[in-house]
């Protein structure tokens, strides 16, 4: 039996906007947890979710189209940076798991810190997008 | 001055919550669905619209700061909200939800009961 064809542009058009402010905040939100309510966990969830509308405006095909990455390998490969950033305190002989931070003087943001937790937050946002997509590719998948 | 925006942000925040108080009695009192979505899509997006202009000038006039989330989150909702609506409205169309006994035109059933024949003239 022939699935039927819907007619969906208003959800997609409006799909092809959202997305692109979801993805925005999502970075937004990852970026600014170190002073403010945010971080990998929540950041990893909202790109994850603006993924998600567009596998409700499009089909599967479509998305792995646009996004030809297999999304086990996204959330181990995050679980190697973090565990990386971990272990590379060793090389300073210092304990596992402690991070630092300094002030530098970038071109364009001027005096910025940078702490080397974002870099363990950077694998904690890659394993949450992983999961996620995982999780819900595997059950839309099954007929 | 701070006298003149404080009344500004009360106007803008009592504004919001009334249009949504008058959206949730849409919600109440209609009679079917697409009525009822006509009420909540509407009213409960202006008066949301509304709250987060009164928290946006808020913020401004009074702390100094210039928030671009409420700014981002009033885009947002004004692009979502109604696509929500009409989503919910053509599913409720599409499983056979009738309209209320007393409306008198349903044009969309001619068209789709004619795009079917079509499809099977040409099926055929």
């Amino acid at each position: 039996m022939k699935k039927q064809q819907t007619n969906d542009v208003i959800l997609q058009t409006v799909t092809k906007i959202a997305c692109f402010i979801i993805l925005l905040f999502s970075f937004h939100i990852f970026l600014a947890g170190h002073n403010n309510p945010g971080g990998g966990f929540i950041g990893g969830l909202m790109t994850a979710s603006s993924f998600v509308l567009l596998l409700l405006a499009y089909d599967l095909k479509t998305v792995q189209n646009i996004l030809p990455v297999n999304f086990i390998y996204v959330a181990g490969t995050g679980l190697l940076i973090s565990i990386c950033t971990s272990a590379g305190s060793f090389l300073f002989g210092a304990q596992f798991l402690t991070h630092s931070f300094g002030y530098f003087d970038l071109p364009l943001l001027g005096k910025t810190e940078l702490a080397t937790a974002v870099l363990f937050d950077i694998g904690v946002y890659l394993v949450v997008v992983g999961v996620t997509m995982t999780i819900i590719q595997t059950i839309g998948e099954r007929e | 001055m701070i006298a003149a925006a404080k009344l500004l942000i009360a106007f803008f925040i009592l504004l919001g919550a009334l249009i949504s108080l008058a959206a949730s009695f849409g919600t109440l009192r209609l009679p079917d669905v697409y009525s009822r979505i006509h009420a909540a899509s509407k009213g409960a997006t202006l008066g949301i619209i509304s709250v987060l202009l009164g928290v946006f000038f808020y913020f401004w006039f009074l702390h100094g700061m210039i928030t671009a989330k409420v700014l981002l989150g009033i885009v947002f909702v004004f692009l979502t909200s109604p696509v929500g609506a009409h989503l919910i409205a053509r599913a409720a169309y599409n499983t056979g939800v009738k309209m209320e006994e007393k409306s008198v035109q349903d044009d969309y059933e001619g068209y789709k009961k004619f795009m079917i024949k079509k499809r099977k003239n040409t099926s055929l």
